[in-house]
């Protein structure tokens, strides 16, 4: 049995007398698609900003490639890397100029074979020299999940990938993970509150609820636990705490 | 698991990405005129206004009449210092409002690396604009900055390196406590203005306000400027004590923004930036 990529033990975070991440616990395995889940407020940007090191936690320990992320995270943030709706790309730099600032960061070894593989993956061609500020929200997703993919990561954190895309453009995403992940056998998390994407690309799902892990598990196997023929309608169980209602414990999951 | 990526270009890899945060800047300042014009625009101003300012001192000020190129000199160091600030600031707060921190605190840039891209990046922008400016002044007023010769170098790598170590400091203060706090970057090296001596000796200064004055690089520097261009001396012992004051500085500046940073990490202001 492999180390898992992400291993969090008894992680909490605190803001003043908010607790945004009560003592969560959970391994992600190398090679899988893990979901976390939750309604706005749950914790889940607060877990991916502290697996990432943009935040430290209370307290806890975060270890990804088994390495510590609070001591040592330089060590592996070469292997990964994120897209998130917070964060954003210089807009008055073209797509190239961008992409070509960060595969330099990331010290790739050609890169303009990489910039030509990237731009034809992911359709980038067309507005390669237009300033990134000037895209459509879809370009501006592809450009970003193509700053992503960069450095070809073995570890992708992605922060609601498809938020605010229609649905053709939420189509290709998902299928230029898929193609990724088949290609390489990367490990993905992804924190996301579209339903349909998490029962398409993930194979492993975290439900979180005011910083609590309540439930885990294949989507297939929630489904059947909460006798619902779809994610969304699990979502809305935990949400609104049906657990117990269904017959389920309400005790925290913690692995 | 999929296979490791090759290993990355030859060149030594924290110089390889404080010259891709170079890039990043300099791509900007290219593909933006207003910006580049921006750089030359305030110290050519200032330095019309003070040649102007000298030519009817010419005839009205024995001391200035002894020295003629004191006040222009005067304020194109001054700029040196505000310059140096102000890049420092101003291109840390380019990461802020692009919101581009996130990406670059979750890629391989270490903090120090980014204080050594920005310090690189207020050297470029500070030499071009002050540069600039004291091109100019050599058609326009006769006279050459760069006639001081070497002593020029010492001036402007310690008005530089105070310069840079108040901008790491009004950087962090931004990252702490938001952009709110931008206003910061144009003020606050406005208040060492005055006991820095720029334009008047420090004896000028009650005797307690000179002690106040001494702590700071730039009066060592400007007394400095002044033995040179009336006395033709150049007084190492300024020299040393801005040096030795400057590392005490730029050590303290660098401290603190990493302690801000260190902050913003506990806080969660490095993926929410804002006001």
């Amino acid at each position: 049995m492999t180390d898992p990529v992400i291993r969090v033990v008894n992680v909490r975070k605190q803001f003043g007398d908010i607790v945004a991440v009560d003592n969560i616990r959970f391994d992600v395995p190398l090679g899988s698609t893990t979901a976390l889940l939750g309604g706005n407020g749950a914790g889940k940007t607060t877990t991916l900003s502290m697996l990432l090191g943009l935040l430290l936690p209370t307290s806890g320990e975060i270890t990804i490639f088994g390495v510590n992320m609070l001591r040592d995270r330089y060590r592996v943030l070469s292997r990964m890397n994120f897209s998130s709706p917070y964060v954003d790309l210089p807009r008055r730099l073209t797509v190239y100029e961008n992409l070509n600032v960060y595969a330099r960061i990331y010290g790739l070894p050609d890169v303009k074979v990489r910039l030509r593989e990237l731009s034809e993956e992911l359709n980038l061609d067309e507005f390669m020299n237009r300033p990134y500020g000037h895209l459509s929200a879809g370009q501006k997703t592809r450009v970003a999940l193509a700053k992503a993919l960069l450095n070809k990561p073995e570890l992708l954190l992605l922060d609601e990938p498809t938020a605010s895309l229609d649905p053709d453009t939420a189509d290709y995403v998902r299928g230029m993970l898929e193609r990724y992940k088949a290609r390489t056998g990367a490990t993905i998390l992804l924190a996301s509150h579209n339903m349909s994407e998490v029962e398409r690309l993930c194979d492993d799902v975290i439900m979180l609820r005011a910083g609590n892990i309540v439930d885990r598990g294949m989507p297939s196997a929630l489904l059947k636990r909460y006798g619902r023929q779809n994610m969304e309608e699990v979502f809305i169980d935990i949400a609104r705490e049906r657990r117990i209602e269904l017959g389920l414990d309400s005790r925290k999951v913690t692995k | 698991m999929n296979k490791r990526n090759p290993p990355p270009s030859g060149l030594f890899p924290p110089l390889r990405r404080i010259m891709a945060l170079v890039l990043r800047h300099l791509y900007l300042m290219r593909g933006s005129w207003p910006r580049l014009l921006e750089l030359l625009y305030w110290p050519t101003v200032q330095m019309v206004l003070w040649g102007f300012i000298t030519l009817f001192f010419l005839g009205h000020s024995s001391w200035v009449a002894q020295a003629a190129g004191v006040l222009i000199s005067a304020v194109l160091l001054w700029d040196v210092l505000f310059r140096g600030q102000l890049g420092v600031s101003l291109i840390f707060m380019e990461e802020m409002w692009s919101r581009n921190l996130g990406h670059l605190f979750v890629s391989p840039l270490r903090p120090v690396e980014l204080v050594c891209g920005l310090l690189a990046m207020s050297l470029i922008r500070t030499t071009i604009g002050v540069g600039g400016a004291a091109l100019i002044a050599i058609p326009l007023f006769s006279y050459s900055i760069f006639d001081l010769g070497l002593p020029l170098l010492a001036f402007f790598a310690n008005l530089i390196i105070m310069g840079w170590s108040i901008g790491l400091v009004v950087s962090g203060i931004v990252l702490r406590y938001g952009l709110g706090a931008e206003s910061l970057a144009w003020i606050s090296i406005f208040a060492v203005q005055p006991i820095s001596g720029v334009y008047y000796p420090i004896d000028v200064l009650p005797g307690w306000l000179q002690v106040v004055a001494f702590a700071l690089p730039s009066s060592h520097v400007f007394e400095g400027m002044r033995a040179v261009l009336f006395e033709n001396v150049f007084r190492m012992d300024l020299l040393i004590n801005a040096l030795a004051l400057n590392v005490v500085y730029l050590g303290g500046g660098v401290i603190a923004f990493l302690a801000f940073f260190n902050n913003a990490r506990h806080r969660g202001q490095l993926l929410n930036v804002g006001e």
